[in-house]
């Protein structure tokens, strides 16, 4: 499975990364190479093997429902770029 | 022990932070030997003098603080990707440049409950991606040993401070052999810990179902009782459990009774620099001369197919870990006049270095719909059956090992254009990673006066076994690891 | 079926908001944000900090087998939870915890009871995930000055609990939408899970809408509808797509897949605003978070703890009471009105006297069910056609009252005594003087006008039995 600019451009766009038009096609040989290195995986046939997602065999890990303090307000928003009436500023939701 | 180093006031001790273990450490404390301030004052010491030029630190704490109040036990480096409450924590990466945290994980309150004062926060690869700590936003650390040289990664800063007497000990995080790789590049003891045994509460992730704290120590005892004070159950991270035994401090000198396979595809992989299976074999050789049986064994797939499924894993799991950057809550946030998108695409373009870029474009693709069972799904079937592979290896034999990685330090730079051939720097300490298995590094001697790590790994929960054989080896390997040019 | 033999084809996505005290995967208390509290409940987990790992909460996992037992679904013996990735404002950490291809609860059907006959609907699923935060939009209305626009994010409602429900294509009209919406609002309130309220957001429901001909067995295309946020909405929502579909088909052009905003004001619906990219949200095992495995013994325990579902209420009042299926209905919307129906019929009221009475009086009294004695009650309602109207509504307000006695009440209020009646009387036979020698010259059924006079006069508390004696007494002399 060749990677195409398309790809690249899919891919950039639906991890927000603004990929500038000349670095497309480095991009594109690079991640081309790692992908024909990873996709040896594929030579393998496991159709009868489960998935592994977890390395541990833990189940049912969870908590009570009671109520932890919050943070205070200010330190959530201490951290943030542009804080504005006691909440998190962003350009508009479409 | 105390011949050099920071003269102390009075007693005419001489504080060696270059030869003092952790334990050392305790000892003058304990018997009043040295003040905690003393101490911490002698490391402090030694980073201004040695760290311009080895550039182990991103931040060096001003105070004898722990998280808990003042520190009166060993002072300790925290890899900077160990959140600690309002000290910066940047994970080696600008996008978040100037970012204090309002809370702490739960391993800096664990070293601040055992009264271990900060020293600082180490270098790293940006987000724990990479094995040289090139990939840094803040510039590369370099090997103690020979500063032309990395000091492997991505915990590269914490090996570094602690071969180079900058840190008494320090915790990295080992995802693909963070921890294990630049501990055999600096010479000095690195643990990977089993999954799940120690708290990911407030790690900044890069894999998550790979991700472990680890410690990098002078000695293998000093690796278990630091070990010892960060794991545990931890109800703030649901993937944590309770160590089915308690840690044990290593004594036994002798390897009676214990079985050691050599797996040939560890052992006699493609890239393994001679040198390195010379001090490997050595060692193994000493083992046996110690009563421990040894034997070879096999993991057909484990080896050549573990970076790839490795490589699928990872990027996958971080593309979605690093999804939270997006300059509204903290961290870098572009200049931008547009709107909400044009926010999100520079910000991120602008805040991450190039590896974290290539690293979450491959996890989106590999996760990306008509890819997802080729690449991903494949990838998760490929670590059941190096899980199975690893269980089988363990019906015969207690601890498997063999090299850490395949070569000694190379030269900054060298590596750093082309990616894949830095990948091939954790083709070795993948593996049992990918099934979830304990790694310990220690160092079997110099291959071009360059450190050689030795891997023993164990099942699931076998740290204790681990120590054990570590601490045998160790004392009988007689490895000096001061840096020779700092001797 | 519509006009020109057309069926609406139509499945419902419910999101239900879980009422546990704290959210789903941290502990900040889960709460309605109020003007000046807002990221007042919040922490690093649900700001989505480095480092922070969601820990899931124990009683949203438990109530959402519940409710998945009480839809009739199967429970997984091994569910996950997945990440959802997308970038929003209000999703801080870029994903959202969902769950994918192995929800706790799926396969389920519920009957939803008509007066045409039962209807069932299939419920494909029930999962637990969490929701986003508030994102209030400020700024930049009509001028559209470059930069004005913002929105401000609160995050003290992300990360509360929401059930996702996704129902089989099963429905067939508006009618049945809603009506099926109504009995799930009705089975998770009585549940004691979730408040449930359309218009506050902790009941929310879109639609997949789509027509057919008669007869016909594969789907057509199907869009949208988004966020309608209350019953009649649901219902004059779907019924609007129907028509615009219909009207497409009929006219020669296709059904597009979009999705769509219904607008209750003019009756419009409107294309949202499409992403410029197709939805890829690369979902994969969570792995900040272990497999939940529900015991046997959970949910054989949850299973125990189903009281009597609403819709089998409404079928059993229909037989054992003989309740006309409206009155079953309507006494089922509230479990607390019908467990005291029940008790009061058992208490040995009639039944049509009682639906009646809790139907059409009860509640305009303002009186609590649940505080209500069923036997004072029962035995009021035996007395309602011999005391006067007002007397009997005023005796149903007070019979919420701990000590309420019917009878002692009753004969309390009536005025029945002579001293306090008799200046009425007088009053009221010196106001009408002609009408009284009328009634004297043997115009006797002017009887009625004078006792309706007294009644008026007394706000109907007079006894009627003494006012007749005292009157007829009177008229004689
Ligand atoms: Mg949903
Ligand atoms: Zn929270």
């Amino acid at each position: 499975m060749a990677i195409t600019r398309d790809d690249v451009l899919h891919v950039a766009r639906l991890a927000r990364l603004a990929i500038p038009e000349d670095e497309i096609e480095r991009v594109r040989d690079e991640l081309g190479a790692i992908l024909e290195a990873v996709g040896k995986v594929r030579e393998l046939d496991l159709a009868n093997v489960e998935p592994t997602s977890h390395p541990l065999d833990v189940v049912n890990v969870w908590g009570e429902d009671e109520p932890r303090p919050s943070l205070p307000r200010e330190d959530a928003l201490a951290n943030a770029p542009d804080p504005a009436d006691g909440a998190f500023r962003v350009p508009a939701v479409g | 022990m105390l011949h050099r180093g920071v003269p102390l006031g009075g007693n005419g001790l001489v504080i060696d932070t270059l030869r003092l273990t952790a334990e050392d450490a305790a000892g003058l404390l304990g018997r009043g030997d040295v003040s905690p301030a003393e101490l911490a004052d002698a490391y402090r010491a030694a980073i201004a003098e040695r760290d311009d030029e080895l550039h182990c630190y991103l931040h060096v704490a001003a105070e004898n603080e722990t998280a808990n109040g003042p520190g009166t036990g060993v002072p300790i480096a925290l890899k900077d990707v160990i959140t600690t409450k309002g000290v910066p924590t940047t994970a080696g990466s600008l996008i978040l440049e100037g970012y204090v945290p309002v809370f702490d994980s739960t391993v800096a309150s664990r070293c601040g409950d055992a009264g271990l004062p900060l020293l600082g926060k180490t270098n790293l690869d940006e987000f724990a991606m990479g094995s040289s700590t090139e990939n840094s936003g803040y510039g590369p650390t370099r090997n103690p040993w020979d500063p032309e040289r990395v000091p492997g990664g991505s915990s590269g800063g914490s090996a570094a401070a602690v071969a180079a007497g900058l840190a008494p000990w320090a915790l990295g995080t080992d995802t693909g052999g963070s921890v294990k790789q630049p501990a055999s590049l600096c010479g000095v003891v690195g643990l990977r810990p089993t999954y799940g045994t120690v708290s990911r509460y407030g790690i900044v992730a890069f894999a998550s179902s790979l991700d472990q704290v680890g410690p990098l120590t002078k000695t293998v005892r000093d690796c278990a009782r630091l070990y010892e004070i960060v794991a545990g159950r931890d109800r703030c991270d649901a993937t944590t459990v309770e160590l089915p035994t308690p840690v044990e401090i290593p004594e036994a000198e002798t390897l009676d009774g214990v079985r050691i396979g050599v797996p040939s595809e560890l052992n006699e992989a493609e890239g393994i620099e001679p040198g390195v299976t010379a001090r490997v074999q050595a060692a193994i050789r000493l083992a046996e001369d110690l009563g421990a049986t040894v034997g070879e064994t096999s993991l057909p797939r484990s080896v050549e197919y573990g970076l790839p499924c490795y490589y699928l894993i990872a990027p996958a799991e971080a593309s979605s870990n690093l999804a939270r950057y997006d300059g509204v809550r903290y961290g870098h946030r572009a200049a931008v006049d547009g709107d909400l998108t044009e926010l999100y695409e520079r910000t991120r373009w602008e805040g991450f270095g190039a590896e974290p870029k290539r690293r979450i474009m491959l996890g989106t693709y590999a996760l990306s719909a008509g890819y997802y069972e080729a690449y991903y799904g494949q990838a998760q079937r490929v670590r059941t059956v190096i899980k199975e592979e690893f269980a089988t290896a363990f019906e015969d034999f207690d601890v498997l090992v063999g090299p850490t990685s395949p070569t000694v330090a190379f030269r900054l730079g060298e590596r750093a254009e082309n990616p894949l051939a830095m990948y091939l720097s954790d083709v070795l300490t993948i593996p049992p990673n990918m099934a979830g298995l304990p790694g310990l590094s220690i160092p079997c001697g110099l291959s071009d006066e360059l450190p050689v790590g030795l891997q023993l790994i164990g099942p699931q929960f076998s740290e204790n076994l681990l120590f054990r054989v570590g601490h045998a080896l160790e004392r009988a390997l007689a490895f000096d690891y001061v840096p020779g040019r700092l001797r | 079926m519509t006009a020109n033999g057309w069926e609406p084809v139509v499945g419902l996505e419910i999101h239900v908001q879980l009422k546990t005290r704290t959210k789903m995967f941290c502990r900040c208390e889960s709460v309605w944000t109020e003007a000046g509290l807002e990221n007042r409940r919040t922490c690093p987990v649900c700001l989505a900090h480095p480092g922070a790992l969601p820990v899931p909460n124990r009683q949203a996992i438990e109530w959402t087998i519940k409710l998945g037992l009480a839809l009739g679904c199967e429970v997984a013996p091994r569910a996950l939870f997945h990440r959802k990735n997308y970038f929003y404002p209000d999703l801080p950490k870029g994903y959202q915890i969902s769950q994918y291809d192995v929800p706790l609860a799926s396969g389920g059907r519920v009957v939803v009871p008509t007066a045409g006959g039962d209807r069932a609907v299939g419920i494909v699923r029930a999962h637990l995930e969490e929701d986003a935060a508030k994102t209030i939009h400020v700024g930049g209305a009509a001028g559209r000055i470059a930069g004005a626009a913002h929105s401000l994010v609160d995050f003290n409602r992300g990360g509360t609990p929401l059930v996702e429900i996704v129902t089989e294509p099963d429905i067939r009209s508006p009618e049945e939408a809603r009506d099926f919406l109504r009995l799930l609002r009705q089975t998770v309130v009585e549940l004691g899970i979730s408040d449930a309220e359309m218009e506050k957001g902790s009941l929310r429901c879109d639609a997949n809408v789509s027509v057919r001909r008669a007869g016909e067995a594969a789907y057509r295309t199907k869009t949208e509808l988004k966020n309608m946020n209350s019953f009649k909405f649901v219902a004059d929502g779907i019924a609007a797509e129907v028509a615009r579909q219909v009207e497409a088909y009929e006219s020669g052009i296709e059904v597009v897949q979009e999705t769509l905003h219904f607008d209750p004001g003019s009756g419009r619906l409107s294309p949202l605003r499409t992403k410029e990219e197709a939805h890829d949200y690369r979902y994969f095992p969570e792995p900040d978070l272990v497999p939940v495995e529900p015991s046997a013994e959970l949910v054989e325990r949850l299973a125990e703890e189903l009281p009597e579902l609403p819709g089998a209420r409404i079928r059993r009042f229909e037989s054992e009471y003989g309740l006309a299926f409206y009155d079953a209905e309507v006494l089922n919307g509230s479990r607390e009105l019908a467990a005291l129906f029940e008790r009061v019929v058992l208490s040995g009221a009639d039944a049509k006297a009682a639906v009646n009475v809790l139907m059409n009086q009860f509640a305009a009294a303002g009186v609590e069910p649940a505080a209500t004695n069923p036997e004072e009650l029962a035995k009021l309602i035996a007395e309602r056609d011999r005391i006067p109207r007002g007397t009997f509504a005023e005796a149903l307000r007070a019979s919420g009252d701990p000590d309420f006695s019917a009878e002692r009440y009753l004969a309390e209020a009536a005025i029945s005594d002579e001293s306090e009646l008799d200046p009425v009387i007088e009053r009221i036979l010196a106001a009408n003087e002609s009408q009284v020698e009328a009634y004297r010259a043997g115009k006797e059924g002017l009887l009625g006008f004078f006792v309706g006079q007294v009644m008026r006069e007394t706000q109907g508390k007079a006894n009627p039995k003494i006012v007749n004696e005292r009157l007829r007494e009177r008229l004689r002399a």
